[in-house]
């Protein structure tokens, strides 16, 4: 059980390691795809983090992921580098808290819509307080971040924000979303105090998506609403989250990687036609995969071991 | 004996219905009462009203003294409140011992690891399930399930145990053992209130039984006597009978 655990730590430790020193080896444009991917790694595993064990589907990924580019764009020119993520991630915060506080009563399909309509709200509020208010839209982002310091930024924040969900998915809160996931009634009836636990987990969740979109904005440049809020990021997460199965620690990045890669290769070859095989993708995961590749794999290897094992009972 | 649920003046009104009017009764400490009434009666919204599960739009529940009514459940099971439910509520992906453990790690006692699933294999072999413990709890028969929401519900170390219909479906040898299971635990200590249709295991069990029809308290007295009170057979009977 130890030498297990020990394993595992190994083998996280020598990824991130490896993967730390890829800047040294490897061209501009790995760098450029390996930013885009871990991103999605970090929106997905913060994404499963919540939604995964309490099932609350959420759609207000990019009203973080925005947030955070946003308060990048803002503050870019007044707050040194570090101070800025930091604010970032406090407004991200606050954001979660209040939005959470009002919202995590609803259930089911309220709560999907209510998410989705919180990014375009975000985004409206934003887009009107700049052309009311500041009387300019879109803003530029002029900081010092080489493409390997925002690699390593998000590699750090992935790697945080998986070591966090292992940490959770051992212990004992861990076990208490899920039994929220399952039933909130019986939740309440064993002690468990059910709004608090969620109100922390999607802060939680919420500031380390907020976190990506703050790290990542400076690849952009140029920062603008419909940039910074598209609905499609919130979408790929979720698909990304359920292809690799939302429950599992390794679900959300055995989900997200290919994904990313197949969107990548999709958009340079299929420009025209990337929209339209990107929602045929999301229909297929659905339908042929809907509790995620792991489990599909895990499924298929009990039912051979099964299989296997059945003619030896026999003939005892 | 002193009371350690006090109920006074509980009401509950589901938008024009009031489903419970004015009940009061109280539990003594180490006592098994019955709740009973017709279909309808009321009897698991006093149940939910107690676990926190309602709130009560009248009315007050105390427990040794100290008002509980009006708080949410998770804060009333750490007062020492837990129960079963008339359709079990069994957590369906985890594990038979798992649904046990969540009552002990956010119960009373904190507890965690493996002393969690020793002291909930110890509650499962009460019930008689410690064969399926780890089996997922969906895969379980139906009163299967009733036993291991036992087995979570004493999980939490209740000082008042709420048990909504639980002998209800067993055939005759497994009512004997659940009417043996619920006696021995309330030799043990803990008060048991108990919603039952079962007349044999309610006259084996309750030395009190609170009666209620729609809504209103009817009776409540030593179970014999409330049994035959004319009143009670009427609600059941009808006029002829009484």
């Amino acid at each position: 059980m130890t030498s297990r655990l020990l394993c595992q730590i190994t083998g996280f430790l020598t990824i991130i390691i490896a993967l730390t020193a890829l800047p040294f080896f490897v061209g501009p444009y790995t760098i450029t795809l390996m930013i885009g991917m871990l991103g999605y790694v970090a929106l997905a595993i913060a994404w499963a983090m919540f939604s995964g064990p309490t099932r609350y589907v959420s759609l207000a990924t990019v009203a973080f992921f925005g947030i955070g580019a946003y308060a990048c764009a803002v503050f870019n020119e007044s707050l040194p580098y570090p101070l800025l993520l930091l604010v970032a991630g406090l407004i991200g915060l606050a954001v979660a808290l209040v939005v959470g506080l009002a919202t995590l009563r609803l259930a089911g399909v309220y709560f999907v819509i209510f998410t989705f309509g919180l990014a375009e709200l975000v985004r409206q509020l934003v887009t009107w307080f700049e052309v009311n208010i500041t009387g300019t839209l879109g803003r530029y982002i002029f900081l010092p971040v080489t493409p390997e310091g925002i690699y390593w930024q998000l590699l750090a924040l992935s790697a945080f924000a998986f070591a966090i969900s292992w940490l959770i998915g051992r212990s004992r809160l861990g076990l208490a979303l899920k039994v929220i996931g399952e039933d909130e009634v019986v939740a309440a009836h064993c002690g468990i105090a059910i709004a608090r636990i969620k109100l922390a987990l999607f802060a939680l969740s919420a500031v380390i998506m907020t976190l990506v979109g703050a790290i990542q904005a400076p690849r952009w440049t140029y920062v603008e609403p419909s940039i910074a809020f598209n609905p499609t990021i919130s979408f790929l997460t979720l698909i990304m989250a359920l292809l690799g199965g939302a429950n599992r620690l390794m679900g959300p990045i055995m989900g997200a990687v290919p994904l990313f890669l197949l969107f990548e290769w999709l958009s340079a070859n299929f420009p025209n036609h990337y929209s339209i095989i990107l929602g045929l993708v999301f229909i297929t995961i659905v339908f042929v995969l809907p509790n995620g590749v792991l489990d599909f794999v895990e499924k298929g290897l009990t039912h051979r071991i099964t299989a296997a094992a059945k003619p030896a009972e026999v003939q005892k | 004996m002193s009371a350690l649920l006090e109920v006074s003046g509980l009401s509950r009104r589901f938008g024009g219905l009031l489903a419970v009017n004015d009940v009061s009764f109280s539990v003594g400490q180490g006592a098994i009462v019955g709740l009973l009434g017709p279909n309808g009666s009321g009897k698991t919204t006093v149940l939910n009203m107690i676990s926190g599960h309602l709130l009560p739009s009248g009315g007050d529940i105390s427990l040794h003294g100290k008002r509980i009514s009006g708080l949410g459940a998770s804060r009333i099971s750490k007062h020492g409140v837990a129960r079963t439910f008339q359709l079990v509520r069994a957590l369906p992906s985890l594990t038979v011992v798992e649904n046990v453990t969540v009552a002990l790690a956010f119960g009373r006692q904190k507890l965690w690891g493996v002393a969690a699933r020793e002291r909930a294999m110890g509650f499962l072999d009460q019930v008689g399930l410690a064969h399926r413990a780890d089996h997922l709890a969906e895969d379980l028969t139906y009163i299967d399930q009733k036993r291991m929401e036992l087995a979570r519900a004493l999980a939490a170390d209740p000082e008042l145990l709420l048990l909504d219909e639980w002998l209800a479906g067993l055939n005759p040898t497994e009512l004997q053992s659940g009417i043996g299971l619920i006696r021995s635990l309330g030799s043990s200590g803990i008060t048991i209130l108990m919603v039952e249709h079962v007349m044999e295991a309610i006259r084996a069990l309750c030395s009190q039984c609170v009666i209620m029809n729609a809504g209103v308290k009817i009776a409540d007295a030593p179970t014999a006597d409330a049994l035959s009170d004319p009143a009670v057979i009427t609600a059941y009977l009808g006029e002829q009978h009484a």
